[in-house]
């Protein structure tokens, strides 16, 4: 199976403090990967370097995504070449309607913005000033309706599950199912995801395939996300740092 | 240079190279028209359209609205004395002194009682000849219970350089009348204009004004004064400025409260490229239970240029609500890496954001005036 996103030996810098030390990982087309780690471990910091913003300076390392070194692009290049990033906290902007920015994201995509907002339930926010306002729910449902216009093929998710009532986290579960044409299992997936999680929410809606635990800007530990998920659940991150299946 | 020295080297308007009828504009000319509003797809009740000194088109469309040139208004109209030159004083400066003295026309328009005029009425004062000042002298009257949409769009010659504009306008919104005035301004990056612009609105009536300019003019300065003196009356002005390298703009506004339950906003949004610009507001409360508020933006997109926000607030009573704000300064980084990720460029993200922040949504503004207004945002380039 074809690799749409390697990472070689990644170290990572924000304002002179590593972030990031010695990463590399391989995302193969239509999988799904998981990320978990305590606050702080660098988790946040890697999706936002495979995005390229700037404050993330690339110190050594490369990132390939289909097979091109994009590790200089800008984000804006990547957006181009099918990365998609869902924000955490993302900035209200005075005057601009979420409207605006789907039909930005469409590009030339031919996507039926008021069909899908509908298909959510989201349609009465169109017209509203982007996230301004918006509920912990809210915002992500935004944010993945941003991405499911924008349709890319590496989708970058930062704990989607975060701040949502639990009314709506089924939601927001379908859109990230749909995103990773994980609704369609029967045909061949082309989409990939890197999902960060702490509630390991996710994996309920998702079959991740495969996990990682990133501790002090290190990969510790790489296997099955169910396993680790309730490995963490079992014996927290202390354990996971005596663990032997730990990367040499 | 003094301001009594600026109008010296300029020329009359009535020495202007005049056509006849606006079919002698050039196409250049015209595309330009057009897009300022003076296009035969868009629905108006009635056109007023000047060039240098002379008017070439004075057209109503409908009952209960009344268009002439003011000239030949103040000889049909022997009461129109009351009016002229009653909200503002010839002697006020340079400039008012020079159109009293000589007259370049200008519009008398008039919403008879009763009638609600729906659609806009357009107006649009030309300069088409070098070095040529305009002064012009303007009347609105909004009789009782009566509504009336104004656009104008000034601008000059695409290739005229210099040019001078002084418009004195006197507006006058009576009981339950309403008003609403709407700039959309070209000029050229050598022009410099002098609005002079005096409004009364009495009981329950209703003034919004809203300003647009958004490219390059030499040097603007002017203050509307508007007095509510009726209970229950209110006015607005929003401004939207895009100020470009080497222009000065200097835009005021001050609302006098001068009876119980009257209430005002002023809004500006600026956008500072490079040059200089001064957002003054001013609002004076001259009666208990009024209600005021100012808010004043700007955005600076470089060290090149001079923001100046100057709110003034006055209460003469105790039993009143005024309120300011101003914020001046930068575009969040956060806002446009946002953008960027969304795969716009950094040049197009500045521009949407830009752009967002001088939407204004001015209450009850007419959905055409507001199409329009979006129109102008749309098609200036507001990047860097």
């Amino acid at each position: 199976m074809s690799v749409l996103l390697e990472i070689e030996d990644l170290w990572v810098e924000v304002e002179g403090r590593e972030v990031l030390k010695g990463i590399s990982l391989k995302i193969p087309v239509g999988e799904t990967h998981v990320i978990f780690g305590r606050n702080g471990s660098g988790k946040t910091s890697l999706l936002m370097t495979i995005m390229g913003f700037p404050t993330y300076k690339v110190k050594y390392g490369k990132i390939y995504f289909k097979g091109e070194d994009i590790t200089d692009l800008p984000p804006y290049e990547r957006a181009k070449r099918g990365i998609g990033i869902m924000f955490q906290r993302p900035p209200t902007i005075k005057g601009v309607k979420l409207r605006d920015i789907l039909k930005l994201c469409a590009k030339e995509n031919n996507v039926k913005i008021e069909e899908l907002a509908r298909s959510f339930n989201f349609e009465t926010f169109l017209e509203r000033e982007v996230n301004k306002g918006f509920s912990g729910g809210e915002i992500k449902k935004s944010e993945l309706l941003q991405l499911l216009v924008q349709n890319p093929d590496l989708v970058l998710l930062d704990e989607p599950e975060s701040g949502v009532d639990v009314e709506n986290l089924n939601l927001i579960g379908q859109m990230i199912k749909k995103l990773l044409q994980k609704d369609t299992p029967h045909k061949p997936r082309t989409k990939s995801g890197l999902i960060i999680t702490h509630t390991g929410f996710i994996l309920q809606h998702v079959a991740a395939d495969l996990g990682y635990v990133i501790m002090e800007g290190e990969i510790y530990c790489t296997g099955n996300p169910i396993e680790i998920f309730e490995g963490i659940q079992k014996v927290g991150y202390e354990g996971c740092k005596n663990c032997l299946k730990r990367l040499a | 240079m003094a301001e009594d020295k600026l109008l010296k080297e300029f020329k009359s308007a009535k020495e202007g190279n005049i056509p006849k009828d606006l079919s002698e504009l050039s196409e250049e000319e015209k595309e330009r028209l057009r897009f300022l509003g003076l296009d035969s797809s868009l629905k108006r009740e009635g056109e007023y359209v000047q060039i240098d000194a002379k008017p070439v088109v004075c057209r109503k469309q409908v009952e209960g609205l009344e268009i002439l040139p003011i000239t030949e208004a103040l000889k049909k109209y022997d009461w129109l004395s009351d009016y002229y030159w009653k909200l503002l004083s010839p002697e006020k400066d340079e400039f008012t002194k020079a159109t009293a003295e000589d007259l370049d026309d200008g519009y008398f328009i008039r919403a008879l009682p009763g009638y609600k005029i729906v659609y806009p009425v357009q107006t649009c004062l030309y300069i088409r000849t070098e070095k040529v000042a305009q002064k012009v002298h303007n009347i609105v009257i909004v009789e009782e219970g009566a509504e009336l949409n104004l656009i104008t769009s000034c601008s000059v010659h695409p290739h005229v350089e210099s040019a001078f504009h002084i418009g004195v306008s006197e507006f006058f919104v009576k009981k339950r009348a309403k008003l609403t005035f709407s700039m959309l301004h070209v000029w050229g990056d050598q022009t410099i204009v002098r609005p002079r612009t005096g409004v009364l609105v009495e009981e329950e009536g209703s003034y919004i004004s809203t300003y647009v300019s958004l490219y390059p003019v030499k040097d603007i300065q002017t203050s509307p004064v508007c007095r509510l003196v009726g209970e229950g009356a209110k006015a607005s002005f929003a401004s939207i400025i895009a100020n470009q390298p080497g222009s000065k703009i200097d835009i005021g506004g001050e609302v006098w409260l001068e009876a119980p339950n009257t209430r005002t906003e002023i809004i500006s949004r600026t956008v500072v490229y490079g040059g200089e610009n001064i957002a003054r507001g001013k609002i004076v409360a001259k009666a208990p239970k009024v209600k005021g508020h100012l808010e004043c933006q700007g955005l600076m997109l470089s060290d090149e240029g001079i923001m100046r926000a100057i709110p003034q607030l006055d209460s003469y009573f105790y039993d009143v609500e005024l309120t300011h704000e101003a914020a001046v300064g930068k575009i969040a980084k956060e806002e446009v890496e946002y953008l960027m990720a969304r795969g716009l460029s950094e040049d197009e993200a500045t521009s949407l954001i830009v752009k967002g922040f001088l939407t204004v949504k001015v209450e009850g503004i007419p959905p055409t005036l507001q199409k329009q207004i979006d129109k102008v945002l749309e098609t200036a380039k507001l990047g860097f």
